[in-house]
């Protein structure tokens, strides 16, 4: 088995089309039985939304002192907008649950495998 | 000590020619063993210099490939065992092996072809770039070097094998399975294989001294119609080989100079694998699902039937070629549809189509244009045509051929 990041990214400033109620309704739908559908799999480990990038803070060493700062660490106008940490028997697998979730949330998912996945 | 006047019982560039032929085989078997790709490369890698050493005097053993893969599989046991880490693997490929009375010892009989079909379904996966694709099946299961790979790139040896190593590595931190795909994704991860398997098919015809990759596009494309019947494209690929391969001995001569079409003796066409190929023609029209390979067969066919070339159905060529044109709009097939325009319409309509296509880097444009120009009677845009495709030319035949104006030697 092993585990893959399927990251959500969002380009800052470049909004969907407002979505209506009903739609964000059934987006949410579409997200809980995808959800559903990785834990019945077994192949659900973690998942969750995150808000917007400008919530972030960074901690870093900076001459032997912990410094904080407010915002998110790359300067980049496309930030991580969610993530499933999923269990597979390989890439294909992951790649068809990729499908999945770019077709629920209707944004491009990367996957990426994880190093320690032999574990 | 060796008498070592004594003429050898092999010659090194033989065993080369073997290696070549018999690598991916066995690399793909021991990638299936160990499941690792540097694991089986690097040990085939020692079992080429173990028959260096030995062949020379004890002569070819009876099988050669099995000697190969059984002499890889026994070298990479052995390093394997000397690492902690390797034992762990060997003792996992135990498990996996049942039946086996020795870890990573496989019966020599068995899916030896769906090995160097799993191979191929994995260097050509669709995570990977299609650079990477060919690159990884003209290494893996062609058994180029990776300088070989390189110049059939035109790309420098460091960065192509910088894209290898890259390419190697994530098949193995992605996990990219070694496996053949299922019936339902089947076609979608068909395209990438049968690209490649073209694209070695060339190498093999333009390359230097590489008949035996022409050989290996052949039996994968077999393999690969064999394995697809409801693949149209599949039977179209091979269709094209074959029909292409009947007449490759007729393309240059003994000094290697090359011949066109037109001044080819077409009495010594193999006439066996044409049969072969327009058979494949006629049950691919009957389906009725015409593709790139398939309308290129067709184009090769109608080639095959023609006893000289006056008597080419030049309309039904270039009918062929604006079906083709239609459904892959390249810059490449319009200057071959207006080579064949040129036939029905003659050099000035054809160079007037081949002057509007953005093709400065591909040296077949340029010889051409050459052709085009010299029968306008233009001879000095000729000239300078012709030097433009030699100067651009891979091979030294191809070289020398438009070095004398794209004419025949003698």
């Amino acid at each position: 088995m092993a585990q893959y990041l399927l990251s959500v990214h969002s380009v800052e400033g470049e909004t969907a089309p407002a979505m209506s109620d009903e739609e964000m309704q059934q987006s949410w739908k579409r997200i809980q039985v995808l959800n559903e559908e990785l834990r019945a799999a077994g192949a659900w480990v973690f998942g969750g939304a995150l808000h917007e990038a400008d919530t972030a803070t960074v901690v870093r060493m900076s001459e032997g002192e912990v410094l904080t700062t407010d915002g998110p660490f790359a300067e980049s106008k496309e930030h991580l907008g969610g993530f499933y940490i999923i269990e597979t028997d390989d890439l294909d697998a992951a790649l068809v649950w990729a499908s999945k979730t770019t077709e629920a949330v209707g944004k491009p998912i990367e996957v990426r495998p994880f190093r320690a996945s032999e574990a | 000590m060796r008498d070592l006047d004594a003429s050898p019982k092999v010659e090194a560039a033989q065993i080369g020619r073997i290696f070549r032929e018999e690598s991916g085989r066995s690399v793909a078997t021991l990638i299936r063993i160990f499941g690792d790709i540097d694991i089986a490369e690097d040990a085939v890698q020692e079992a080429f210099a173990v028959a260096l050493r030995k062949w020379p005097f004890d002569g070819l053993p009876p099988n050669p490939g099995g000697w190969i893969t059984t002499t890889a599989r026994n070298r990479a046991i052995e390093r394997l065992r000397r690492e902690v880490r390797g034992r762990e693997l060997l003792s996992e490929v135990a498990t996996l092996s049942p039946g086996n009375d020795d870890p990573g010892m496989p019966k020599e009989v068995g899916p030896v072809q769906d090995d160097r079909l799993r191979l191929i379904f994995t260097c050509c996966h669709p995570a990977l770039s299609a650079e990477a694709q060919v690159a990884l099946t003209l290494r893996l299961l062609c058994g180029m070097t990776t300088d070989e790979v390189a110049r059939a790139f035109l790309v420098a040896e460091p960065t192509m094998a910088q894209r290898l190593v890259r390419a190697k590595r994530k098949i193995k931190a992605a996990r990219i399975p070694y496996r053949v795909p299922e019936d339902h994704e089947l076609s979608g991860r068909l395209r990438p294989v049968l690209a490649v398997v073209y694209l070695v098919y060339n190498a093999g015809l333009t390359g230097p001294g590489e008949p035996g990759l022409c050989s290996e596009a052949i039996r994968l494309a077999r393999i690969l119609s064999t394995l697809m019947p409801d693949e149209p494209e599949a039977a179209g690929l091979l269709a094209l080989l074959l029909l292409t391969e009947s007449r490759r001995a007729l393309r240059t001569r003994p000094d290697g100079s090359l011949v066109v079409l037109g001044e080819q003796d077409r009495t010594r066409w193999d006439r066996v694998l044409i049969e072969e190929g327009q058979a494949i023609v006629r049950r691919c029209l009957r389906r009725n699902q015409p593709g790139p390979y398939q309308l290129q067969a067709a184009i090769n066919a109608v080639h095959a039937d023609a006893p000289t070339v006056e008597q080419t159905d030049w309309w039904q060529i270039v009918a062929l070629y604006d079906q083709l044109l239609a459904v892959a709009p390249t810059p490449v097939v319009a200057l071959n549809r207006a080579i064949a325009i040129g036939e029905v319409r003659g050099p000035a309509a054809a160079l007037a189509l081949v002057d509007d296509l953005d093709l400065d880097n591909y040296y077949p444009f340029h010889a051409t244009r050459a052709d085009l120009l010299r029968r306008l009677g233009r001879h000095a845009e000729a000239a300078a045509a012709y030097e433009r495709a030699a100067a651009m030319a891979p091979t030294n035949a191809e070289r020398d051929f438009l070095r004398l104006g794209g004419r025949a030697s003698r």
